[in-house]
């Protein structure tokens, strides 16, 4: 009997990841015949972080734009975007020029860097029918003012967004998505509870599926898939085999290929992440019963957040936070990534490969680009790497 | 225009030549190089002397508010560009890359890193370890770039937060809502500054020597715009990408001072004798160029002299507005009767003039070529440099389609000599110059009318 309901687990879980892989890797828009009921459109921003639950109070799928991945053919972007541009962005050029997201309403970037706050340019240049914006989030979250000066571009956003949907946005609507989002949010951090606790049960490649999902369908559908996950994960009964602990970094932005992550899988248990960390970026929930819901978002912005190398924040040095989540996952190593042509992500990679070395930490360094194919070389380096780990804590 | 406003702009006139002043000998260049040996000299010793120091940017540093501290200026970007023209850089770069850092980053960066690592002995001398440094969200390379004096010199990094243009024609009017908002939170973060000022040199905030820096930020601002304007006139009397550099120079490290001001005023006083005797800076000027990026430092002469050799002048480059941190518009006056306000104020309206010039380069654009009288614009793609580059070849498609103007893009550094490839840089300069005569830009144009700009003290 348990072991058909284990199998009957196991089949749901399957289900539920095919069904997130295939929403995750789609880098398409969702016709416009084909959104969910209650939707009229889509919104798309660009990384790291959104206030989803604006878009989606507008009754605009927020679609969060993670480039073209490895199998899309650049045809337009190389000739206007130089080849030292990080692969996302001139990935995220080449779906603009080809015409993919050409069904959204708007596209959103951030002030994350300099090849990211192009992207408005490129749009305007290039599609200027299409809302584009740059969504102006402060790298000063410490001075006294900031939470409302967020408040203000949250409530330019939400203006902008109620003329293009045409109709205002309540603060009702507001209050109703942060209570959905934070359900959801809730969730995520209990699939990266299972990770730090019983890595064995779930692994890196498997969440960051369905988290990945999440950035494509509604939120409605994704509690949904994550409660049915979640369930099914707790009833999953595996030996836990012998692999290092390590956390990952340096998936904040551009999103290294699905293939790597599984090649790290199978040597480590990635006991935690900062992939997609915008998805997981408010790590409380957001007040719900508050009297401003914008001022509710803003604050957390500031006040209930992780941390990122693309966010300036004298609470949160990088080397602090890195050694706090190696602490936290109770993690013996990490392995410090960073995309090809990604300066803040190099930047930092560098210097807590140093704060590694100072704290005499075990780290790997590899370099990803989304458009890799090949990973033979870095399953060498992996393996290498974990039985060095293995003869080490033995 | 205000009171305090109108005292500024009536210095300036009162200070700005007349046609009997007496002429007295004046060499931009040498003056320049003598104000940045005298503060590069002067740095040496902040340290020893004990006096505040501070790390800022050319873009987005609160340099008013931290001079009325007497704080010492560090500009690093100024640091690694004269490494570059020091033929140093290349040392610099391999060091940090022996360090570990990334061939893909930042040059500047990586030159700064290399010197550091060589206990910040620079060609021009020691470079004091700063109290305190200042970067803004212009340019993205600036915040991480502090991070690492964070972890280097163990000192707090202040990071000044300028909202951009957040959309195409993004038209924000002194005073209108949008300006308010943005405005006020630059001030909150300035009196959040004014607090760690306080505490790190013991000093209270004088609001009276903020007024008077920002009174002679004001005359500088003035005859820059000037010294920009007369550039507009054929023959061009200065090449913007070259003797520009140095202007822009003085202005950022000695703006709202003494020297800084009376610099701007000769500059002026000698760019407009040179516009009355018809004195271009390429003798027979043939073709008006703008350019965009920044140039290549570890090449700087070659560069120039590759399309001087041909006739080509750069009347404008737009490195001058947005190295200004945005700061070359008549109308970005200080209120001194309203210092902290307007210094906000100000702030809030340069800053997106500066960075609209880079990620909206287009929309500026047009407007540049217009009134510069410009026959081609050549861009400069920096390969380590994302906030001049990333747009560029977008920038590029868009103005030879939309504008049919003649553009060239070559590529290459800021300072890392391994980027520039002189054979097929050169090709593509005589390639479009022979484009360009084509079209029928072959002659002189000595006397060729240029439209004249507004705002002029003459």
């Amino acid at each position: 009997m348990s072991a058909q309901i284990t199998l009957a687990h196991e089949a749901q879980l399957t289900a539920i990841l095919e069904r997130c892989h295939t929403a995750a890797l789609d880098a398409g828009i969702p016709d416009s015949n084909a959104l969910p009921e209650g939707f009229t459109g889509t919104l798309g921003h660009f990384p790291v972080y959104f206030p989803d639950e604006i878009a989606h109070a507008a009754g605009l799928l927020p679609v969060n734009i993670l480039g073209g991945g490895n199998k899309l053919e650049m045809k337009h972007a190389d000739s206007r975007m130089g080849s030292f541009i990080c692969s996302i962005c001139r990935s995220t050029t080449e779906l603009g020029l080809n015409g993919t997201l050409a069904g959204l309403t708007g596209f959103v970037t951030h002030p994350i860097c300099d090849a990211a706050k192009h992207l408005a340019g490129i749009w305007s240049r290039n599609l200027p029918d299409q809302m584009s914006e740059i969504l102006y989030l402060p790298q000063n979250p410490n001075t006294p003012g900031a939470v409302r000066y967020i408040a203000s571009e949250y409530q330019r956003l939400r203006a902008e967004l109620a003329r293009k949907v045409g109709h205002p946005i309540s603060d009702a609507a507001i209050r109703s998505s942060i209570r959905l989002y934070n359900k959801k949010r809730r969730l995520m951090r209990d699939l990266y509870e299972i990770r730090r606790e019983e890595p064995w049960k779930l692994s890196c490649s498997e969440s960051y599926m369905l988290v990945r999902a999440g950035t494509r369908i509604t939120c409605e559908e994704h509690i949904e898939l994550l409660e049915q996950a979640l369930d099914a994960i707790r009833h999953r009964h595996v030996a836990a085999q012998d692999k290092p602990r390590v956390i990952f970094v340096g998936g904040f932005c551009e999103q290294p290929p699905l293939e790597m992550l599984e090649a790290i899988d199978d040597a480590c248990f990635i006991v935690d992440d900062d992939l997609l960390i915008g998805q997981r970026w408010l790590n409380k929930d957001v007040p719900e019963d508050v009297g401003d819901p914008i001022w509710a978002l803003a604050e957390s912005y500031i006040e209930r957040s992780n941390a990122s190398p693309v966010q300036h924040d004298e609470r949160k040095p990088k080397s602090d936070y890195l050694m706090a989540m190696l602490r936290a996952a109770k993690a013996d190593a990490a392995i410090l990534t960073a995309a090809k042509f990604c300066e803040p992500g190099l930047d930092d990679q560098l210097f807590w490969s140093k704060d590694l070395d100072e704290a005499g930490v075990q780290y790997l360094v590899l370099e990803f680009e989304e458009k890799m194919t090949s990973f033979e070389q870095m399953s060498m380096q992996l393996e290498t790497f974990a039985e060095s780990l293995l003869f080490a804590l033995a | 225009m205000t009171t305090a406003i109108a005292e500024a702009v009536s210095d300036t006139r009162h200070t700005a030549p007349a046609s009997h002043a007496v002429w007295t000998p004046f060499n931009a260049h040498d003056e320049g190089q003598r104000l940045i040996k005298q503060w590069y000299t002067t740095l040496e010793t902040a340290n020893e002397r004990k006096e505040p120091v501070a790390n800022v940017f050319v873009m987005g540093n609160a340099i008013e508010i931290l001079r009325s501290f007497d704080f010492h200026m560090v500009f690093p970007e100024i640091n690694s560009l004269q490494s570059g023209v020091r033929k140093t850089s290349a040392e610099f770069i391999r060091i940090s890359e022996d360090y570990g850092m990334s061939p893909d980053v930042c040059s500047y960066v990586k030159a700064d890193v290399g010197m550091m690592l060589k206990e910040e002995e620079h060609p021009v001398g020691k470079i004091p370890k700063p109290d305190l440094s200042i970067s803004s969200n212009m340019c993205g390379t600036f915040i991480k770039w502090a991070e690492i004096w964070e972890r280097r010199h163990k000192m707090p990094s202040f990071v000044l937060d300028l909202p951009g243009q957040r959309t195409s024609n993004w038209a924000v009017r002194p005073g209108d809502a949008q300006h308010s908002t943005d405005s006020r939170w630059v001030e909150d973060q300035f009196k959040d500054l004014i607090a760690k000022c306080e505490k790190i040199t013991g000093k209270r905030f004088d609001i009276d020597r903020l007024a008077e820096i920002q009174g002679r930020v004001n005359q500088m601002v003035i005859h820059w715009n000037n010294v920009m304007e007369l550039n507009r006139v054929c023959p061009a009397p200065y090449n913007a990408m070259l003797d520009g550099l140095t202007y822009i120079g003085i202005m950022n490290v000695y703006r709202g001072t003494v020297e800084g001001v009376e610099f701007m005023r000769r500059l002026e006083e000698d760019i407009r004798a040179k516009v009355a005797r018809g004195e271009g800076r390429v003798p027979e000027e043939r073709f008006r160029l703008l350019f965009s990026g920044t140039p290549c430092y570890v090449s700087m002469r070659r560069l120039v002299e590759l399309f001087e050799t041909w006739g080509g002048v750069f009347a404008y480059s737009d490195y001058l507005t947005f190295a200004a941190g945005g700061m070359d518009a008549a109308e970005l006056l200080y209120d001194t009767s309203r210092p902290l306000e307007s210094l906000a104020e100000v702030t809030a309206l340069a800053a997106q003039r500066g960075l609209s010039n880079q990620f909206f380069a287009h929309e500026r654009m047009e407007k540049q070529i217009r009134d510069y009288g410009v026959d081609g614009v050549v861009f400069h793609g920096i390969k380590s440099c994302r906030f001049v580059s990333a747009g560029m070849a977008d920038t590029r498609d868009y103005i030879s389609k939309r504008l049919n103007i003649p553009t060239l893009y070559i590529e290459s550094d800021l300072i890392d000599p391994r980027y520039w490839a002189d054979a097929q840089i050169k090709n593509r300069v005589d390639a479009f110059f022979e484009a360009l005569q084509q079209r029928g830009g072959a002659g002189p144009l000595r006397g060729k009318e240029v439209p004249t700009g507004k705002g002029s003290l003459a």
